[in-house]
Order: C-alpha cells, then sequence, then structure tokens
C-alpha cells in the first residue's frame, strides 16, 4: 500500500533524512518512533506531498506522489503535528470547506455527521474552532484527516494534548480504523505506539535504525534479557553456577529472601531459562522462583537510540530461540 | 478551487478586515465625489477616479496582506498542500477571492453614478470604463500584494513592504521627470502605472495598457506559485 524507497532530504546543508525506506501493507499500523528533531514529521510530509525530496520515491496504493501528486493525495488523509485549523470558521464550516477540497463525492452532511459522531465532536459542531481546547482541536484535526474515507491515514502525533480518557478513545479508534485503513502513526510515547501498532519503525537522525515487528522488539526474547530468580543454596556456590550457564553476561546479588536462599538478577544475551533450569537440576540446589524481567519497549529503544542494541543481533537471537 | 475562493472570500468577511477596507474605501471615494461632482456641479467622475488611485494604494495590501502569511503561520497551509489541488489553483482561488472583495469596493462609484442620474445624465462609459480599468489596474496590484504575502509569515510585514512598493511604482512617473538620460526615462515611463490609469481615468482604454497590467498580474501570479513550490524543497 505504502512503499517509501531510499528518501533522502537535505535542510540546506543540514541532512534531514538519509536513505530512508520502508513498506506498509493494507490493513496494516506502522508506529513510527524516535526522539524529537529525528525526522519523524519530515518524512511524513514528504509521503503526504507537502515537503519534496532530494532523491528517492513514495507511492501509495502504486502511484507515485511526485508524477501524479492530485491522484496519490486523494488517498491520504493527514493530521500534521499542529492541525491545520482555521480558526475563524466554525467546526462544520471548516469540515465542509476541507470536504469541497477533497472533491469528495459523498453525501455531505451525513458523511461529516457520522465523523462527527465518530471523533466526538458533535457537540462543538456549531462554534468556532478559535474557542475550542486543545484536546477538541486535535480531535477536529482528526476528523479533516477522515474525511473522505482516505485508504492511508498519515497522523503525526495524534493523541498529544489530550487527556487520557481521550488518550485511550482515540487509540481504540486508530485500532478500529486499522481495520480498513493502512496507518502511519508517529510518536515519541513509547507506550502508544506499543499499544496502536503492528508494526515499528525507529528513526534516529534520519536514519531507520530498526525495522521490526513489535513482538520481536518486545518481550522476553529480545536483544538482552533479565531473569529474576530464588534459589535454596549457598550463595557462593549458586552464583558461580549462574556464572557459568552459557550466555549469562551478568549476575546481581539481590540479598537473602528468607533463610537459605539467595536471590539474584541474571543478565544474559539470550533467553537462559531453560539453561539455567538445566544447570540446577544437577544439583541439590532448588530453585524456589524464576521469572524473566519482561523488557519494555522503552527499554529497547533507548538501547537502540543510544547505540548499546544491535538489532540485526536482536532479531537473530529471537530466531534461535 | 471554489472551495478556497469561497473560504478566502467569506474570511473577509468573518474578521472586520472585509468591513473596513470597504468602509475606508467607499468613505474617501463619498469624500472626492462630493469634493469633485457634487459640491463643483460637475458631471465629470474622472477627477474621483484620479483622486481614488492614492486609496487603491493603501487599500489593496490590507486585502492581499493575510492570504498566505496567515496559512504559512497558523499552518494551514499544509491543508491545502496536501489537497488534491494543485499550487497554481490554489494561489488564483485566493488572487480571485482578494479581487472580489477589491471588485466589491468599486461597487461605490456605480453608486454614485446612480445618484447623479438623479440630477443629470453622467458618462457612464466614462464610469464604467473607469470602473474596468480600476479593476485590470487592481488587479496587478493584488497579485503582487498576494505575492508579497507569500513571502513572510507576519500579514502586517506583508501590509507594509505591499504598500511601500505600491507607492514607488506609483512614483515612477516624478522619479521619471527628475531623471536625465532619456534611455532611463523611457525605461521609467514604460513601468509607470499611474500613467498608464490616467488614460483609463480619462475614458480611453487602451490595448497596450491592457496588455501591460495583465502581464504584470500574471507575472506575479507565477512568482508566487513559484515561491510556494520552493518552500517545499526548503
Amino acid at each position: 500500500m505504502i512503499k517509501v524507497r531510499n528518501l533522502t532530504k537535505y535542510y540546506v546543508k543540514n541532512k534531514a533524512l538519509d536513505n530512508v525506506s520502508f513498506s506498509l501493507e493494507e490493513g496494516e499500523i506502522l508506529g513510527f518512533l524516535g526522539p524529537n528533531g529525528a525526522g519523524k514529521s519530515t518524512t511524513m510530509n514528504i509521503i503526504t506531498g507537502y515537503l519534496s525530496c532530494d532523491s528517492g520515491t513514495v507511492e501509495i496504493d502504486g502511484i507515485d506522489i511526485l508524477d501524479n501528486p492530485t491522484a496519490a493525495k486523494k488517498k491520504i488523509g493527514y493530521l500534521p503535528e499542529i492541525p491545520p485549523l482555521y480558526n475563524d470558521m466554525t467546526v462544520r464550516g471548516y469540515l465542509e470547506f476541507m470536504f469541497r477540497l477533497k472533491k469528495v463525492k459523498k453525501p455531505m452532511k451525513e458523511h461529516i455527521n457520522s465523523i462527527c459522531e465518530l471523533v466526538r465532536i458533535t457537540d462543538v459542531k456549531e462554534r468556532l474552532i478559535k474557542n475550542l481546547s486543545k484536546g477538541y482541536r486535535q480531535r477536529i484535526g482528526f476528523a479533516q484527516a477522515l474525511i473522505g474515507d482516505p485508504p492511508v491515514l498519515v497522523l503525526d502525533e495524534p493523541t498529544v494534548g489530550l487527556d487520557p480518557q481521550q488518550i485511550i478513545e482515540i487509540r481504540r479508534l486508530i485500532r478500529d480504523l486499522g481495520k480498513k485503513h493502512t496507518i502511519i502513526l508517529s510518536s515519541h510515547l513509547l507506550s502508544e505506539v506499543q499499544a496502536v501498532c503492528d508494526k515499528i519503525l525507529i528513526i534516529n537522525d534520519g536514519k531507520i535504525v530498526a525495522d521490526e515487528l513489535k513482538t520481536s522488539l518486545t518481550g522476553t526474547g529480545s536483544a538482552t534479557s533479565k531473569l529474576h530468580v530464588i534459589v535454596e543454596g549457598r550463595r557462593q556456590q549458586v552464583r558461580s553456577i549462574l556464572q557459568k550457564v552459557d550466555g549469562v553476561t551478568d549476575v546481581t546479588d539481590l540479598g537473602e529472601p528468607e533463610k537459605g536462599c539467595c536471590e539474584f538478577t541474571v543478565n544474559s544475551r539470550r533467553d537462559v531459562r531453560r539453561l539455567v533450569f538445566r544447570a540446577f537440576s544437577k544439583t541439590d540446589f532448588n530453585i524456589l522462583e524464576m521469572n524473566p524481567v519482561e523488557f519494555s519497549l522503552e527499554d529497547t529503544y533507548l538501547g537502540i537510540i543510544t547505540g548499546k542494541i544491535n538489532t540485526k543481533e536482536a532479531a537473530a537471537d529471537v530466531s534461535n530461540i | 478551487m471554489s472551495a478556497i475562493y469561497k473560504r478566502e472570500f467569506q474570511s473577509y468577511f468573518i474578521s472586520p478586515i472585509g468591513y473596513a477596507v470597504l468602509a475606508a474605501f467607499m468613505f474617501f471615494s463619498g469624500i472626492f465625489f462630493y469634493v469633485q461632482c457634487l459640491y463643483t456641479g460637475s458631471v465629470n467622475m474622472s477627477p474621483v477616479f484620479q483622486s481614488m488611485f492614492f486609496i487603491v494604494l493603501f487599500v489593496i495590501p490590507l486585502i492581499t496582506m493575510r492570504t498566505f502569511a496567515d496559512d504559512k503561520k497558523n499552518k494551514t497551509d499544509q491543508a491545502l498542500l496536501t489537497a488534491p489541488v494543485g499550487i497554481p489553483a490554489v494561489v488564483i482561488s485566493k488572487f480571485l477571492s482578494a479581487l472580489s472583495v477589491f471588485a466589491l469596493c468599486l461597487c461605490s462609484f456605480i453608486i454614485e453614478g446612480l445618484a447623479l442620474s438623479f440630477m443629470a445624465k453622467p458618462d457612464w462609459s466614462v464610469i464604467i470604463g473607469n470602473v474596468f480599468g480600476m479593476i485590470i489596474m487592481g488587479s496587478s496590484f493584488v497579485a503582487l500584494g498576494i505575492f508579497i504575502s507569500s513571502l513572510t509569515e507576519s500579514a502586517v510585514v506583508a501590509a507594509i513592504v505591499s504598500f511601500v512598493i505600491n507607492v514607488l511604482l506609483s512614483l515612477l512617473d516624478t522619479i521619471g521627470y527628475t531623471v536625465n538620460w532619456e534611455w532611463l526615462t523611457n525605461i521609467i515611463n514604460a513601468l509607470s502605472f499611474q500613467g498608464k490609469y490616467n488614460n483609463f481615468a480619462l475614458g480611453i482604454v487602451s490595448l497596450s495598457d491592457v496588455v501591460f497590467f495583465v502581464s504584470v498580474t500574471c507575472l506575479f501570479l507565477f512568482l508566487t506559485d513559484r515561491v510556494i513550490e520552493k518552500r517545499r524543497w526548503a
């Protein structure tokens, strides 16, 4: 549905995007993750045809955005970082304007009403946009992106400025829309991407540093894993057994939770639960507790951004398990 | 295209700008009409049009100042430029809506003509010719103002710069007189707005003047299109 190939973009001499490529199938939700200034908005602006690129191509449903911008733009609904709202218009007036601007061939009144219901702005429809709060403005921006039911939605930080309840609502809405639409969503909120997206792309300094399925970036089987164990036995011996397990990088002593027991956290390059179990089954020591400390996307994200985790290695580890 | 035109035109009358511009224009045109026609008992409206030339220089920057500057400032250009509409269509719609507001101002002359017709027989060909001339000349000032507006994010800066340029253009005649080189005088006179406009005010519609104003309009609309396009490549 969306094919982005080798996008490169300079702002004067600053390289904003460096050879960015990815593709997205119909009905997928892609999360675009990265620190501020990484190139998320630039990429989205290029995909929607607002900015041009110095090299590379963008194809929306097989249509090149540079060769045939009008046809390609018809297929995209875009919510920019700052919703493009005319403050002097009423919500209804604005949505009707966007409807005509996008040359939508549907019954206008019903279409706009149904979108207003969907994003819950029906009660403010007759009010001037300038008098509305940030949350409403964000949702009006969302509504204009949905006008014309475009197959592709590009949403730049859609939940910024919303209260927690609205955030949950909008995320649910995005998930529902994801069944019919192909969605690209950017965020610096990791939990959001984790909650909503099928696919995650991490971008840093204009380069894609990770392009993985969500499951391989999160969960226990990720780049490094952490195990919490309580073993009945002598501290020194338990520690040396743990250290000898293949793949273990670091063992931290957490003290004595109950008499005759010792508690450790074990850092390893991969999932070592089975190996730890086998190592202790050969001895007289009993494992009382063993649970993986789950790695959040946040840990992986920070690891990738700071260069501590090599994603290729992480993916290889995942397939080994 | 019609969607943008409609929105832009409405926006003049949602805010006080449209009303203020109309009121100011009609106020001055009323004063000049009173002084030059009613007070002196003359049916000839040409002096009114000649006097209004300078008011036009003030009024048009107020009409055009927000066209692109506000879009850039409020980021609404993202809605326009990611919609299935080409940049030329956006530029032309904004130009036509600004020109329509200016054309509304010119209705005051028709009203004055009608007022005259109660008392005497005004020369309608002069009035119509003048209104036509003013629209043609106004369109080049509008195009210039839109171009200036596309260069900045601030409507106030756009208004001031367009105003200064408009005044400079209208002073070209005076500069032309003071220059000693004949070739330079010829070039300056060829570029003069006021000289060509005065022909219209006298009721002379010459093809070369029309072509001049239409070309200036097209030039600045084209340049505006380029400025917006260039911004995509910045």
